[in-house]
């Protein structure tokens, strides 16, 4: 029977199918600080063990300080957590990158960064961002802290069988260094609501999804819970097969598994979707979310939207959208690029690899950060912030003006000291624009980091397709 | 976990869409490293002034569902961060059931993992309990909602109905297919296609 690559993925995981789900084994499995200090006492409050520690890898990404990594952590249940995590891996054995590791950063750019994440397994974290890793061909999710302690104890995970979904994204991109991968997934939000691929699992496809770098490829596969879809996937070619070559933890047989993953890790072409829906590359604009959720996203060349013309004759969302409004301080009809900005954030587990540097370093290149902006830039790892320094991007950014920070989660939720105060409007590269995710109070634009880096630049929006990019 | 069977009281209206779990449970209170004593800080910013003072016109500060258990919720409840945490401040402050049209998967899974009944309901039943004034019983065992005298029934998965009415714990069932578990990772470490 012709099947897509999820059916596939999850047909080769099934341990025992169950009364309306199915037992799946667990390939990888990634912990941080934050998820997972219940989960262990869990298990010693029962006596369990970790079943599988070489499955296992830790990181703390989500309340690491981004400053001076040789100071003590002031905030004391920050460390407290840390140190949990530090305990925790020690005495059940799990391999961990510490605060001073190389190889430390944000558990989804540190995975594929380490060749932990790999075509056609399946991986967990107590993360929802763990769709990112799907951009390798990997069915993977974010579970809650019950299940992080059920896959520590059984290497195992239920599941009820979502949906598949098809994301089509179609031709080329007119101007690919304006429009980015980040632009594609909020286009694709936009459309089908943050509640779109509830139940699903979702394939992008089509040749805009091809041409893409891997790096892109994690920026729009990380954002698919924020359509409402556990996971999504991209399948596997050269690009990704390349990328991962030679890289620090590949199994020995790599070889072996490519020439299999190259056969077999795509969806058949009679296989079908539950659903689908098209995107048409070649339309798309720089996007800028105004609202609340990332659907609340219009062009940069578009307004504030009305709340009735955004609600579509939903009473409920037109509620939501007059509250946002009321929430982000803004009026309808205002202009995009009229909206001025008080700080920015290039970083997360979205928009924070080499490739994200590189092009907002383009921008930002003999330029100022506009007198009335504070702006950041946090590498997503600790490789990252090393290959960036190399190219001499910190340079560049330091110059202009950006502060240069050491990797984690940082001002994508605020957890550490990097947060907004009441009132700050921010334009930020990472995934949620909540109210208060950045900060109680905090006003959240969602941008690409070429659209943040020229907002730094001039302390409002523009629209970076003015620009000579090339 | 705390067995769930039957429950009944008066219902608390959060009339609002796409509620995210960064509102249940905001960022600064994750770093807990237990599992009780969230529910002081549910829906913190909503719920409380700048100065720590109770907003008098947010639902959970209205003395009348001081004692509610069942949380009336909107479309696409839970939506975003998998934090469990939202789960542990639901239930910590009372709640034993939420009700609206659609949850998010992650959200969902998670309350029933804590012994919390997510019940999926469509519109015009949603709204008829937003408007009622009086106590509802969920019977979870007949798979009823009971209000104002009209029974609704509602689905839910044979295994979480179990897992639910008997307080199960999940990783207890899991281990008793350990040989299953066990056969599965040696087929793999066999393989040539292994990949550990």
């Amino acid at each position: 029977m012709a099947k897509t690559l999820f059916e596939k993925i999850w047909d080769s995981h099934v341990v025992k199918e169950g009364d309306g789900r199915s037992l799946l084994y667990v390939d990888r499995h990634l912990v941080h600080e934050v998820t997972s200090p219940q989960a262990f006492d869990g298990l010693r409050m029962n006596k369990r063990k970790v079943r599988r520690t070489d499955l296992t890898f830790a990181t703390m990404d989500h309340n690491v300080p981004t400053s001076n990594r040789s100071l003590p952590i002031l905030d004391q249940t920050s460390a407290t957590q840390i140190k949990a995590l530090e305990r925790n891996c020690k005495e059940f054995g799990i391999e961990l990158f510490d605060i001073n590791s190389p190889n430390q950063g944000i558990v989804h750019v540190i995975g594929p960064e380490l060749g932990i994440t790999l075509p056609g397994t399946t991986i967990v974290c107590g993360d929802s961002h763990t769709s990112t890793h799907g951009a390798f061909g990997a069915l993977a999710f974010g579970i809650g802290t019950s299940d992080v302690e059920h896959v520590l104890a059984t290497q195992c995970i239920w599941m009820e069988k979502p949906k598949t979904f098809e994301i089509r994204v179609e031709g080329k991109r007119k101007n690919p260094h304006a429009i980015t991968a980040k632009d594609i997934i909020l286009s694709i939000i936009r459309q089908i609501g943050t509640a779109g691929g509830t139940g699903t699992t979702f394939e992008y496809r089509g040749e805009a999804i091809s041409e893409l770098s891997m790096e892109q490829r994690m920026t729009i596969c990380n954002m698919s819970i924020e359509g409402g879809a556990r996971a999504g996937l991209v399948a596997p070619d050269e690009k990704t097969f390349d990328y991962l070559k030679g890289r620090r933890y590949i199994p020995k047989n790599y070889d072996k598994l490519v020439e299999y993953w190259r056969e077999n890790m795509k969806t058949d072409s009679n296989a079908r979707f539950d659903k689908s829906f098209t995107l048409h590359a070649d339309v798309i604009a720089p996007q800028v979310s105004w609202g609340t959720n990332p659907a609340m996203t219009v062009d940069v060349t578009g307004r504030v939207p009305f709340p009735e013309e955004y609600a579509k004759g939903n009473p409920e969302e037109e509620k939501a959208a007059t509250k946002a409004l009321q929430y982000m301080g803004l009026k309808s009809g205002t202009l995009i690029t009229d909206i001025e900005l008080d700080r920015v954030f290039i970083g997360s587990c979205t928009n924070s690899r080499l490739e994200d540097l590189t092009e907002a370093a383009k921008i930002v290149k003999g330029n100022k950060v506009s007198s009335k902006v504070r702006a950041m830039i946090v590498p997503g790892s600790q490789h990252v912030k090393k290959q960036a320094e190399e190219l001499g991007l910190d340079r560049i950014f330091k110059d202009a003006g950006f502060e240069w920070r050491e990797s984690g989660c940082s001002m994508c939720l605020g957890m550490n000291p990097d947060i907004l105060s009441a009132g700050e409007r921010c334009a930020s590269t990472s995934n949620r624009n909540f109210e208060g995710r950045q900060g109680s109070g905090g006003r959240t634009h969602l941008v690409s980091p070429v659209m943040a880096a020229a907002a730094a630049i001039r302390g409002h929006f523009i629209d970076v397709r003015e620009l000579d990019l090339n | 976990m705390e067995p769930f069977i039957k429950i009944k009281s008066i219902a608390t209206p959060l009339d609002k869409v796409n509620v995210d779990t960064d509102q249940i449970i905001p960022k600064q209170f994750l770093k807990l490293v237990q599992k009780t004593g969230f529910g002081q800080y549910l829906f913190y910013d909503w719920r409380y002034e700048k100065d720590g003072s109770a907003k008098k016109d947010f639902v959970l500060n209205d003395p009348r569902y001081r004692d509610s258990k069942i949380l009336l919720a909107r479309n696409n409840f839970g939506c975003g961060s998998s934090r469990e945490h939202a789960a542990w401040a639901l239930l910590d402050f009372g709640f034993r059931t939420v009700l609206s049209t659609s949850f998010a998967d992650i959200f969902y899974n998670n309350c029933f993992k804590n012994g919390i009944l997510p019940i999926k309901v469509n519109e015009q039943v949603l709204q008829k309990l937003f408007e009622s004034r009086s106590e509802i019983e969920i019977d979870l065992e007949k798979q009823t909602i009971t209000n104002d005298g009209v029974v609704i029934s509602f689905d839910i998965e044979p295994h979480w109905k179990k897992i639910l009415l008997e307080g199960l714990d999940d990783i207890a069932l899991t281990l008793q297919y350990n040989n299953e578990i066990s056969k599965y990772e040696n087929a793999q470490s066999n393989s040539s296609l292994r990949v550990s």
